[in-house]
């Protein structure tokens, strides 16, 4: 999977917690939380749909690591199949 | 015969607007079951009902806005036999703030008009071309010529009703108009409830560290987040100040046996709801934090069911994700108190004659100076943070 592919599997799930958004508007850069105003139920929802996506188990140490959508492709690109 | 009503959704809904029936006149139901969709002015609600039995009749179509204890339909208990053909009509609730408008009558009574049998219109050639350049529906009009006739100065009188017509004022959006109930609600909460407030500090150190090590064990559809905690500490707190678990009804508290926490769940856009979680302190944090879940899913997918909010005995509010310190909220009648968390944050902590750094969070308690007092409420919060110094024991 291309880290474009890994973006668009990561915008797919963001799309589930957070129908309403416009996700094209999204900054890669900028914590997704902020700009999306979601909340820790919201998250948790987020990090289970990335787990059954990519078939990785993320550690709640590791939520940091997922604030950012090119944090999120750097995460799941290093860790996938581990 | 059980009379299947327009129920009453919270403090802040005074109508409802029929959006459609899940079952028809003679089919089953069963306690529980969610036979009908209603729209407020918060939410389209999925309603239950709480008789076993047969759809006798159905009074309200949809479409139709009626008052909150309207009678929507009639249900034929089990056991009971079918009556007659009793033409019945429906009874429209009082209500001061959405006055019964006459409702149409039971489908069956309706007069139709199908698109085979157009209704025959006597009309002169000059009144119908004027009605069509003047936008006149001519089928809505009662001639006054011979033999009915409808004529040139009866168009021209409908053009003239019609032009002293007011524009049709816009529909509020459902943004708008939860706003407006939200308001209501809290103006009348304000007026009529004497609050009094009251806060204290809580150690989270002990939950936090707990929390850490059993997410750990667990995969992650299984992890719990620290609300669940708190939502469940207040349930059972209300076991040693169960007077704050009562509704204000006709001039009095009526303390309740069950314990069904209202989380309040921010919307999407604005707005918020207060759903019950039914029989909290009884539940498991497990089966809180996948009932939870599944709550704040439904009410920010507008599927939420009529008992979820018609059942809340007290409200917990918690907007430390929002980085507020404490929240002093008001009461959601007709309950007489609400809990309301900061966010957690690391602050000195005096203990044992040193200061040492801590997670703390600030738990508030609003409460309604009618049903108790403030030594009854400080006992409360206090209840809280013992329960939360224990987290494995939640």
């Amino acid at each position: 999977m291309t880290k474009d592919e890994i973006k668009e599997t990561v915008l797919r799930a963001l799309g589930q917690i957070a129908p309403e958004a416009d996700l094209s508007q999204l900054k890669t850069n900028l914590r997704i939380r902020d700009q999306l105003d979601i909340d820790s139920m919201d998250l948790l929802n987020f990090v289970i749909g990335l787990h059954k996506e990519f078939k990785v188990e993320i550690p709640e140490a590791d939520y940091a690591k997922l604030a950012t959508l090119d944090g999120c492709v750097e995460y799941l690109a290093s860790h996938r199949g581990t | 015969m059980a009379e299947f009503l327009m129920p009453q959704l919270g403090a802040d809904m005074s109508a409802g607007k029929l959006l459609g029936w899940r079952k028809n006149v003679g089919e089953s139901v069963s306690r529980g079951d969610i036979i009908a969709d209603v729209e407020t002015d918060k939410a389209d609600i999925e309603i239950e009902v709480f008789t076993s039995g047969v759809i006798e009749r159905i009074l309200i179509q949809p479409g139709e806005k009626v008052p909150v204890g309207t009678v929507l339909a009639i249900i034929r208990r089990e056991g009971e036999v079918a009556k007659g053909e009793t033409p019945l009509a429906p009874r429209v609730a009082p209500s001061e703030a959405a006055p019964a408008k006459p409702v149409a009558p039971v489908l069956p009574a309706r007069p139709s008009v199908s698109a085979a049998e157009p209704k025959r219109v006597h009309v002169s050639p000059v009144a119908r071309k004027a009605a069509a350049e003047l936008g006149i529906d001519l089928a809505s009009l009662v001639g006054t010529g011979p033999g009915g006739r409808i004529t040139l100065e009866d168009v021209q009188k409908a053009a003239q009703a019609k032009a002293a017509q007011p524009a049709p004022v816009p529909e509020l959006d459902r943004r708008a108009r939860m706003r407006q109930a939200i308001a209501a609600a809290m103006a009348r909460s304000k007026r009529e409830i004497p609050h009094y407030y009251l806060s204290t500090a809580i150690d989270m150190s002990r939950v936090m560290a707990w929390l850490t090590q059993e997410n750990l064990k667990r995969s992650v559809e299984d992890r719990l987040v620290y609300g669940v905690l708190l939502l469940k500490a207040v349930a059972l707190a209300l076991h040693d100040v169960p007077e704050l678990n009562s509704l204000w009804s006709a001039g009095k508290a009526v303390q309740l046996a069950d314990v069904h926490v209202g989380a309040a769940i921010s919307l999407r856009g604005g707005g918020l709801v207060a759903p019950a979680l039914h029989n909290t302190d009884r539940q498991s944090l497990d089966e809180l934090m996948k009932n939870f879940r599944d709550l704040v899913q439904r009410a920010r997918a507008g599927s939420l069911r009529s008992s979820e909010l018609s059942d809340p005995t007290i409200t917990v509010t918690s907007l430390g994700e929002q980085g507020v310190d404490a929240v002093f909220g008001i009461i959601y009648p007709p309950q007489v108190a609400l809990v309301g968390f900061g966010k957690i944050t690391e602050r000195p902590w005096s203990s044992a004659g040193q200061i040492v750094s801590r997670h703390a969070i600030t738990a508030t308690l609003s409460g309604d100076h009618r049903v108790t007092d403030g030594h009854r409420g400080g006992l409360f919060l206090a209840a809280v943070d013992r329960l939360l110094q224990e987290p494995e024991k939640l």
